[in-house]
Order: structure tokens, then sequence, then C-alpha cells
């Protein structure tokens, strides 16, 4: 049988993939990607524990991650849909017009 | 005894103050009202205050009790309360009687000083606001209400000193009448804290701290004492805080009169005679008292006998009788000393209503040589003016000459032969210069008679009365051994601690000496300036024609340093080191500020490793600070 151990340390890299994705891409689509990642990181996390301890309710918040997750898919695209037209761009660095600052 | 009256006899003017004040507003913003009107109001009240302490000095007189009114409960805190509550004693009854009757007269005469003046009724109605000041300041039965008038009559004199406030010199004149006398009631109100300090008692009523005085140290009482005094050196023109009294004739002259006769500079002797219980403690503090008291009459005394503005001349002598006043109460004689200021209230306030009288006959001339230059024909000025100066030189039988040798006579007594000779000396200057006045104004040769005469009524007729007290009041308080009952000592009688016990012999002679030397000011007078050509007038010029130069000491001492020291605090302190050390800070706080702010650069990514490091930070510190 695998070990938790070795489960534990994939949903790890899972999860520091996505954030390293999060923070140093630019792409609007890789970074949504990244985010995705993570959740998948953590639901690995929960679903292994869930197997391990036989206790059910693990099982339970993973599939509510899972569903929240597919929630926020639709919101998301549609948000970028949205910010291209106003920038005609994905690159994040350019939607920084909530500063007053010099780089908007 | 409790009587409802007592607080009407400072309400009546009050409420005068009040509609005069709502009357004028109406007459300068709507429609014109009468002077009748203001008039009216003017004088009525203060006579209806006359009217009542006569009533309750003829019950007083003849049942032998003590007045009082509770008003109200003012200050409540913790065990201590200030009642406000008004006393009518023996000395209060006295005070107020002299006051509220020479305040009327001097109301009735300002009817006609003040005829078609544009502030007519602003002038009766801060005029009664006046007179009801100095009424809580006698009727008060504690420090704080005394306080309360003691600052009413300061607030007053600001305002009517400067009532031609177009006039800059007159408002400069207002503004030092009310530094100065700020400068002594900030010692009074420090004698009254420290006084509360020493006696430790839950109630500050004259009859609390005299019961309670054993208890204080006699450090303290020394120290309070002395405070107190402070604030009688402003309010009644002792050395050194006199320099605004001279200054002050820039009013119209019915104040000067209830300022000099009835009100504000008598306050202070009125408050030393007050604390009376403390005083007798502290005989040093009253001889020092007694000892400015001399002072004061000396000095001004010598200025007055070469200034020229007629006003002027009358305020030094004004200084010059608080200063017997002050030797009078200073070594424990405070009848002796309130007789004189109940004398001096009318021939002073009669001299300076001639002086009025003679001032707007000749279109305000106050120089004595150029009015003696066109001298207008006055018959009942010029009779009154002359009973009001033989009062004043202390000639028998008039009233000033009983008040001023029974202070003589009590200086002697106590040993105090400094103070006697100086008393003795100003006498004789005081005889001097109010003849000089005299003689230049009225008697010496003239060419251009104007024949202008005044005839109002209101301004003759409180004059005739006055007269009438001048030459007469001094029979109230006839010494013994003319065979008088000295009436005013005993009505006072719970004042003093000492009684005059000279032998009869040495009492004619030192009446026999003061009235030799008022004769010989006299005939110095009448030497010099009977036959005086006024159209040659003296100098100006001199150190005691131009005051000492005690003013312009003061303007370099006092003034110059504080304004250089105010400029140095103002341009090195508060804009270098002050302003630099906190713009400093801000400077600090501004530019961190700028640096916090540019993490805020909206950039999505930066945003979620800031995230990620403040979780990290909170995820360590729950691990291993809190071993979670």
């Amino acid at each position: 049988m695998i070990s938790l151990t070795s489960y534990a340390f994939v949903s790890m890299i899972l999860f520091s993939i996505g954030v390293i994705g999060v923070i140093a891409r630019r792409n609007i689509f890789v970074i949504y990607m990244s985010i995705e990642l993570m959740l998948n990181g953590i639901t690995l996390f929960f679903v292994t524990f869930a197997r391990y301890h036989f206790n059910l309710d693990a099982q339970i918040i993973s599939i509510l991650v899972i569903a929240i997750a597919a929630a926020e898919a639709a919101i998301f695209l549609s948000v970028i849909i949205l910010l291209f037209r106003s920038k005609k761009s994905l690159d994040t660095d350019v939607f920084n017009t909530l500063t007053q600052g010099e780089n908007s | 005894m409790s009587t409802p009256f007592l607080v009407w006899i400072i309400l009546a003017p009050l409420i005068g103050s009040l509609l005069n004040t709502g009357f004028y507003f109406y007459h300068i913003k709507k429609q014109k009202i009468s002077e009748v009107v203001f008039a009216l109001i003017g004088t009525i009240t203060p006579f209806i205050s006359f009217l009542i302490t006569l009533y309750l000095f003829l019950q007083m007189r003849d049942e032998k009790i003590i007045f009082n009114q509770d008003l109200f409960t003012w200050v409540s805190i913790g065990n201590l309360n200030i009642e406000m509550r008004l006393l009518g004693d023996n000395l209060a009854i006295f005070m107020s009687m002299f006051v509220t009757f020479i305040g009327w007269l001097i109301h009735i005469y300002a009817i006609g000083y003040m005829k078609g003046d544009e502030g007519f009724g602003k002038f009766f109605a801060y005029f009664n606001l006046f007179l009801a000041s100095m009424l809580i300041l006698v009727l008060a039965d504690n420090p704080i209400i005394l306080f309360i008038g003691w600052e009413g009559v300061g607030l007053c004199s600001y305002l009517l000193i400067a009532f031609y406030y177009q006039d800059k010199d007159n408002v400069l004149a207002g503004n030092k009448a009310f530094i100065a006398n700020r400068v002594g009631d900030f010692g009074f109100l420090l004698g009254v804290v420290t006084l509360f300090f020493a006696i430790d008692a839950n109630s500050l009523s004259f009859a609390t701290i005299e019961a309670n005085i054993s208890n204080a140290s006699p450090e303290l009482l020394i120290l309070s004492g002395f405070l107190l005094f402070v604030g009688a050196m402003g309010k009644s023109a002792q050395i050194p805080l006199y320099v605004w009294l001279p200054d002050a004739m820039a009013g119209p002259t019915p104040i000067s009169a209830l300022i000099h006769a009835a009100t504000m500079v008598t306050a202070g002797v009125y408050m030393v005679a007050r604390f009376h219980f403390l005083y007798i403690g502290i005989e040093d503090i009253g001889t020092f008292i007694a000892y400015i008291g001399a002072f004061s009459a000396l000095f001004a005394a010598i200025i007055a006998t070469k200034q020229q503005d007629i006003k002027k001349i009358l305020a030094y002598s004004t200084m010059s009788q608080l200063g017997y006043m002050f030797i009078g109460v200073g070594l424990g004689f405070y009848s002796t000393g309130l007789f004189h200021v109940f004398t001096h209230a009318f021939f002073k306030a009669m001299l300076f209503m001639g002086a009025g009288g003679i001032i707007i006959a000749l279109h305000h001339e106050q120089n004595i040589f150029k009015i003696a230059q066109h001298r207008a024909q006055l018959p009942i000025i010029h009779f009154t003016f002359l009973v009001g100066v033989i009062a004043i030189s202390g000639i028998p039988p008039f009233s000033g000459f009983f008040s001023k040798d029974a202070i003589l006579a009590a200086a002697f007594q106590n040993g105090e032969y400094l103070i006697w000779g100086i008393g003795i000396f100003t006498a004789f200057l005081t005889a001097f210069y109010m003849f000089r006045l005299y003689f230049v104004i009225f008697v010496a040769p003239t060419k251009h008679v104007a024949q202008y005469t005044y005839t109002s009524k209101t301004i003759t007729m409180p004059l005739l009365i006055l007269s009438i007290g001048a030459i007469a009041a001094g029979f109230l308080n006839l010494p013994e051994v003319l065979g008088g009952e000295t009436r005013v000592d005993t009505w006072l009688s719970q004042l003093n601690s000492h009684k005059l016990h000279l032998s009869h012999s040495t009492e004619y002679i030192l009446m026999i000496t003061s009235v030799i030397v008022a004769l010989a000011g006299i005939l110095v007078a009448y030497k010099k300036y009977a036959k005086f050509d006024v159209y040659k007038p003296e100098s100006d010029e001199g150190i005691i024609a131009n005051k000492f130069y005690v003013d312009e000491f003061y303007d370099k001492v006092l003034v110059q340093t504080s304004k250089k020291i105010s400029t140095f605090i103002d341009k090195v302190v508060d804009e270098k080191i002050i302003d630099g050390f906190i713009m400093s800070i801000c400077d600090g706080f501004i530019s961190f500020g700028k640096k916090v702010a540019m993490i805020q650069n909206a950039n999505v990514r930066f945003y979620a490793a800031f995230m990620l490091v403040g979780m990290c930070c909170i995820f360590i510190y729950l691990y291993k600070l809190l071993g979670l």
C-alpha cells in the first residue's frame, strides 16, 4: 500500500506548483489553471485522509470543493472575457486600473 | 435674619441695565427712543436700591440684626459647598448706603452731562451694570461672589473708559485699566485659593473663614493676605499698579466720578476691611499695607502738583486719598479707613462732577491754564468746587478734616511716626495742589470771561446735595475729644480691634498740626497762583510733570522685555525648535507612508505573493510560538 506520506507529498507538490503558477505567471488563464491545481492538491489531501481514517466527512468536503470549483470556473471565465474586452490583453499586469498610482 | 429684599438691591440696577440694553438695541436698529426713557430707567433703578438699603439700615439700627439671603447653591462638589448667598452686615449696609446714594446722584448728573450723546442709552446700560457689579461685591457673602463683582467692576470700567471707542487713545486707556487690574485680580484669585487651601473648610463664606482661621498655618495666612492685597493694589490704584487710574480719565466725566467716588477704587479698601479677621492676625502685612498706602499718597500728591489736566489732578488726588484709606485699614483702624472712604466719596464725586461741568461749559477743554483763560460764569459749580477743595484739604469743620485726621491720629498712636510724617506732608501737598487748581481756574486774573452759564438742573442739583454731604458728613463721626459720638466707629465696631486712646491734649496737638499744615499749603498756593498769569502757563517739562517716568519705565522694562521674549519664543523656539521637531516627525510618517503605498500597486501576482508570505508567517507563529 502506498504510504500516507507519499499522498501528502504529491498533494503538497501540486499545491506548490499552483502557488508558483499564481505568483510567477502573467497569463491570466495560466493563473486560473494554477488555482485549479491548488484546489486539486487540497482535495487530494482530503480524500487521502478520509480513506486513511475511514471518515466520510472529508469526502463530503472534497465533493463540495469540486462543486464550488465548477461554479467558480463559470464566473472566472466570464470575468476573463470582460477583462479581455476592456483591455484586449490576457496579461494580469495590465489590470491595475484600481490604483491611483503611476502604473495606471 | 433672612430678608428677601437684599437681592433686590443688586437686581434693581441689573434689571435697569438689561432694560436699557434692550431699548438701546431697539433704538439703533429700529426706531429712535427718547433719551427720557433711558434716563428714567437709568436713574430710578439705583434709587430703588438706595431706598431698600435705607429701609434695611433703619431696621438694622433699631433691632441690631444682620441680614442675609440664600439664593441658591452655586457649586457643590464632594463636601465643598459654595452658596450664592448675600450678606448685609453693618459693613455691607454702610458701604451700599453711600454707594447707592452717591451712585444715584452721579446717574442724575450723567443725564445732563451725556445729553445729546449718540450712545446715551448704552452709557446708562453700562452705568447701571457698573453699580450692580459694585453692589454684588459689597453684599457678597464669600470671596467667590465678591470676585464676580470685582471682575464686574473691572469689565465695566473697561467698557466705560473706552466709551468713545472711535478714538484710539481711549481704547488704549481702557485696555490699560483692564490689564493693570488683571494683574491685581490674579493676585486676588491666588489669595483666595491660598486661603481656601489654608483653612481647609467645606465652605468659603466669610463666617466660615473667620471661624476656621485658627486652623491655618501663619505662613499661608501671610501669603494669602499679601496676595489679596495685590488685588487691592490693582483695583485701588496703589503703587505699583496705579498707572491705569490717570489714563482712565479718557472716559466721560460721570464715569470718573463713579469710579473714584463710589465704586471701583474703593473696592480694595472694602475688601481689606472685609477680611479684617485675616489681617488682624498678620500685623506685618497690615503695616506693609499702611506703608504702601503712605508712599502712594505721597507719590501721587507730588505728581499732582505739576499736572495741568484738571481731571488728572483729581485722579492723582484720588490715588493719594486712597493711600490714606489704606493707612487706616492697614493699621487695623478699619472704621477710620472706611470713614475716609465715605467722606471722600462725597467730595470727590462733587469735584469730578464740578470739573465735568467746567469741561463741557468750555467745550471739552481740560488744561487748567486754558480753562482759566476762558473762564465761564458758573456760580453753583464754583461754590461746590470750593467746598470740595476745602474738604479734601482738611480744613475743619468740613468732612475731609475729620476722616483724614482720624487716620493720622491712628498712625501716631501706633507709633508709626514715619507714616504720620508722610501723611502730614501729603496733607500739605494736598492743600497746595487742590488750591492751585482752584486758584488757577477761578481766581487768577484773566481777560476773557465767557458769559456761558450752564443751568441744567440735573447737573447742579446733585452737586448741591453732595456739597451738603461734603460739609456735614464729618459730624457723623465726630471724635469724642470734640464732644462727638463717633457714630461710624460704633456702627462698624465689630471690625475694629484697635481703638483710639490718645490723650486729649495729644489729639488737640495733632489736629492743630494738621490744620496749620493745610493752611500753610493753601497759603503757598495763594502766594503762587492767586495772581498767576495764566497766559504764561507752567512748563510741563521735568521729572514730576512727567510722572517720574513710571509709565516709560514700565513700558521699557515690562512691555518691551516681554515683547522681546515673545518674539524670541515665536521666531526661535516655536518656529525652529518645536515646529522643526514636529515637522520632521510628520515628514518621517509621510515618507514611510509613501513606501507603504508602493505595495498597493494593483498587481494580482504581487498581492498573491504577499498573501502567501503572510500566511506562512501566521503558520510559523502558530506552530512555533503557540505549539499547535
